[in-house]
C-alpha cells in the first residue's frame, strides 16, 4: 500500500508486547531467553516464532535468573539479547542485572509492570516498579530506563533501548505497564523509514594491545566478543582495567566513577519525552506510561474549557529527566503527577522542585488505570 | 622445566598476579592441570574456549588461564554458559563449579542443563563443603559430618552429583578424584569430545576446613582416603552391594547419545522459515 505522500507502507494492529518484539528484531536482537509470566508472556511467544525465522535463537529457561544469565552470556558472545518479565521475575533478575552493569554487558530487559508487592495482581496494571528498575540491584550503579505509552513507542523505544545498551555497554530496562503491554493500536511502518541502529564498538588493535576495561573519552570501553581473538576476563568482582579482580582503592574508585560518568556525561542523549501544550500552561501534568494517555485526554478537555493545562510526558524515567521537569517547574505554578503507585516519580519531581511550584499527586494502587476524569477532578481541585 | 610443566605454563595467564587463592594442598590445582592437559590433547585453540565459573574456590579458577573467561554470579554459571553457546555454537564452552555452586544454589540450572542437552561440559569439584566462606555444610556433605554450620553433627542426606546428573538425563557423566589424576585426564578428554551435555564430577578434598573439622588429616591423608574409597566402574560391576557400602564408583558412569539441542534448533529454524514463506 501507499499513503498520501506516495510512500509505500504497511499497517498492523499490534499489541504493545508484539510491537516490542518487532522493535527488538529490527534493532538486531537475535537472542531471547525468558520465562512465562503475565503480562509479558506474549513477548516470549512472539520471539519463539520470529527469532528462528531470522536465524536467531529463542530459549525458555528454567526461571528468570537463568533467563537474564543466558541473555548476558549471549551478549558476551556477540549477539544482541533481550529478556522480558514482570515484577516477580524482575525481582529475581536483579542480581544478574548488577552483573551486567559491573561487567558492562549490553542487554535489554522488559518489565511489564503489574500490581505488587509479591505475586500481587497478575493481570492488572501498575507503575510500581519505577524504583525497582532504578535501584533493584545492590550497589551503586547507573541505569537507563525507558517507558513507552503507545504501541508505536513500544516499537521505537525498544530500538532505542538496544542502541543505548550497545552504545553505553549497560543494561537498558524497558518499563511498560500491563495496559500498554496488552493494548492494541494501529502501527504504520514505512518501507523507506530510516531506522538508526547502533552496534557496540569493537576493538581493532592487535589483541596484545587490547585493555578490556580501559577508560575512553566517552567513558565506554571497547567491547570484544568472545571468540574473536581478544581473550579477556569478565567478572562480577570489582576489577582493574584488565578485567582482573582488584581490591586496590586507587583502582576501585575510578572504575565505579567511570560507570556513572559514562551515563552522566551523555544525559542529553538519554532524554526522551514530549512537551504537550506546556508553554503557556498554568498547570502541568507530568505523566508516563498508560497514565500519560489519560493525562493527554484530560489536557485536551481542559483546554476546551479554557483552562491552561499542559502535559510533560516522560519516556525516559532514569536517568531522571531533570532538565525537562525544571522547564515546566519554571513555567507552571502547579504540577500534578498522576501515577499508579504511592508516589515514585512525584518524589523525584518534588526533589527537583526548588519551591517555585506546588506539586500535587494522584496515587492509584487498585489495579485500575487512572482515568481522564480523575485527572480532571484533581485539576479542578487544585486550580 | 619438565614437559608437563611447560604445557601448563602455555595456558596460564602470566599477566595475572600469582599466587592463586587456593590453600596449599588443595585439589583444585590438580583438577586445573587435568583440564589444561585435556584441552591441549583435544586440540582446541585458546580463542575457541570459553571457561565459565560461578562463585567459590572453584569459581576463581578461570582468572588464571588464558582463555575467554567468565566469572559469573553464584550458581548461575550454566545459565550464562547456555547463552554463550547458543549465541556462538562454534565456541567450546566449559563450566567449572564447586558442589555448593552446582547443586545447591545452582541445582535448578544443573538439572535443566542436563535435561536440555546443550553441548556444554560441566566440571564439578566436589569437596563436600563451602570452602571459601570457611567450612559450612553443602548438599554433598555426608550425614554425620561436622562443619561450621553443623558443629554438633550433620543431619541431612547428601546428594550424589553424578547420579543426579544421570537421572536428570545427561548423556555423559564421569566421576574421578584428584588422587586418580590420570583417570581425571581421560574423563575430561572424553567429556570435551562428547557431543552434548557432559558432566565430570571431581571428588576432591578440603583439608583446611572439612578435613580439620572431621579429623581426616592432611591433604595427603585425604587423598589416600580417596584412593581407598574409590572403586572403578569395571571393578564395581563384580562387587556385591555390601562390598560397595561406603565406596564410590569412578570412571564413565554413563555415555549415551541423545538429540543435541543446537542440532534440533537448526531444524526449528528450517521449519520457521518454510512456514513463513
Amino acid at each position: 500500500m501507499k499513503n498520501k505522500k506516495n510512500r509505500p507502507y504497511r499497517e498492523f494492529l499490534l499489541q504493545g508486547n508484539e510491537a516490542i518484539v518487532e522493535g527488538a528484531i529490527k534493532a538486531g536482537c537475535r537472542f531471547f531467553a525468558g520465562y512465562p509470566i503475565t503480562p509479558a508472556t506474549e513477548i516470549s511467544e512472539a520471539m519463539s516464532v520470529k527469532l528462528p525465522q531470522v536465524d536467531g535463537t529463542f530459549i525458555q529457561m528454567e526461571d528468570e535468573i537463568a533467563s537474564i544469565a543466558a541473555v548476558i552470556g549471549a551478549s558476551l558472545a556477540g549477539v544482541k539479547s533481550m529478556t522480558a518479565t514482570s515484577g516477580p521475575g524482575f525481582s529475581l533478575m536483579q542480581e544478574n542485572i548488577g552483573f551486567a552493569i559491573m561487567a558492562e554487558v549490553p542487554c535489554v530487559i522488559v518489565d511489564a509492570m503489574r500490581g505488587g508487592p509479591s505475586t500481587g495482581l497478575p493481570t492488572s496494571p501498575s507503575q510500581s516498579d519505577v524504583m525497582q528498575a532504578r535501584w533493584g540491584t545492590h550497589g551503586d550503579h547507573p541505569i537507563i530506563v525507558l517507558c513507552p505509552s503507545t504501541v508505536r513507542e513500544c516499537y521505537d523505544l525498544t530500538i532505542k533501548a538496544f542502541n543505548l545498551s550497545e552504545k553505553f555497554r549497560n543494561p537498558v530496562i524497558l518499563l511498560v505497564d500491563e495496559v500498554v503491554a496488552h493494548m492494541r493500536e494501529k502501527i504504520t511502518f514505512y518501507d523507506d523509514e530510516e531506522v538508526e541502529i547502533f552496534n557496540r564498538i569493537k576493538p581493532n588493535m592487535p589483541p596484545e594491545w587490547y585493555i578490556p576495561y580501559v577508560d575512553t573519552p566517552s567513558g565506554v570501553p571497547l567491547m570484544a566478543n568472545f571468540g574473536e581473538g581478544y581473550r579477556y576476563h569478565v567478572t562480577g568482582l570489582t576489577h582493574d582495567i584488565r578485567g582482573f579482580p582488584t581490591s586496590r582503592p586507587d583502582e576501585i574508585d575510578p572504575f565505579i566513577r567511570r560507570l556513572f560518568r559514562k551515563i552522566s556525561q551523555h544525559f542529553s542523549e538519554l532524554q526522551f519525552g514530549d512537551f504537550y501544550e506546556t508553554d503557556d500552561a498554568d498547570i502541568t501534568i507530568i505523566a508516563y506510561g498508560c497514565v500519560a494517555r489519560s493525562a493527554k485526554r484530560a489536557v485536551i478537555d481542559a483546554r476546551q474549557k479554557g483552562l491552561k493545562v499542559g502535559l510533560l510526558k516522560l519516556n525516559t524515567l532514569w536517568p531522571f529527566m531533570r532538565t525537562a521537569v525544571e522547564r515546566v517547574l519554571n513555567t507552571s505554578k502547579i504540577i500534578i503527577v498522576p501515577e499508579m503507585n504511592m508516589g515514585q516519580i512525584s518524589r523525584e519531581v518534588k526533589r527537583v522542585n526548588k519551591g517555585s511550584s506546588k506539586v500535587f499527586t494522584i496515587n492509584k494502587v487498585d489495579g485500575i488505570i487512572i482515568t481522564p476524569q480523575e485527572i480532571q477532578a484533581r485539576i479542578k481541585e487544585v486550580a | 622445566m619438565p614437559e608437563i610443566t611447560k604445557l601448563i605454563h602455555k595456558y596460564l595467564r602470566h599477566d595475572k598476579k600469582f599466587p592463586h587463592v587456593w590453600c596449599p594442598g588443595c585439589g583444585i590445582g590438580i583438577m586445573l592441570g587435568a583440564l589444561i592437559r585435556a584441552i591441549d590433547r583435544c586440540g582446541f585453540t585458546k580463542d575457541e574456549i570459553v571457561l565459565v565459573s560461578g562463585i567459590g574456590c572453584t569459581g576463581r579458577l578461570p582468572v588464571y588461564v588464558d582463555f575467554n573467561t567468565l566469572h559469573t554470579t553464584h550458581g548461575r554459571a550454566l545459565a550464562f554458559a547456555t547463552g554463550v553457546k547458543l549465541a556462538n555454537p562454534k565456541l567450546k564452552v566449559i563450566v567449572v563449579m564447586g558442589d555448593g555452586d552446582a547443586v545447591a544454589i545452582g541445582g535448578n540450572h544443573f538439572i535443566h542443563a542436563a535435561r536440555r542437552n546443550i553441548d556444554l561440559t560441566a566440571i564439578i569439584v566436589n569437596n563436600s563443603i563451602y570452602g571459601m566462606t570457611g567450612g559450612q555444610y553443602s548438599p554433598t556433605t555426608p550425614y554425620g559430618m561436622k562443619t561450621t554450620t553443623s558443629s554438633y553433627t550433620h543431619i541431612e542426606q547428601a546428594f550424589s552429583i553424578s547420579e543426579l546428573a544421570v537421572t536428570a538425563g545427561a548423556p555423559f557423566v564421569g566421576r574421578g578424584t584428584v588422587y586418580h589424576a590420570k583417570l581425571l585426564d581421560s574423563l575430561m578428554e572424553k567429556a570435551f569430545m562428547k557431543k552434548g551435555f557432559a558432566v565430570v564430577e571431581v571428588i576432591s578434598h578440603c583439608h583446611t576446613q572439612f578435613g580439620k573439622l572431621n579429623k581426616m588429616g592432611s591433604a595427603v591423608e585425604m587423598m589416600q582416603w580417596q584412593r581407598d574409597h574409590a572403586v572403578t566402574v569395571e571393578k564395581a560391576a563384580n562387587m556385591t552391594e555390601e562390598e560397595l557400602k561406603n565406596k564410590f564408583k569412578i570412571g564413565v558412569l554413563i555415555d549415551k547419545d541423545l538429540p543435541i539441542y543446537l542440532d534440533e534448533y537448526e531444524k526449528i529454524r528450517e521449519m520457521a522459515k518454510t512456514k513463513n514463506k
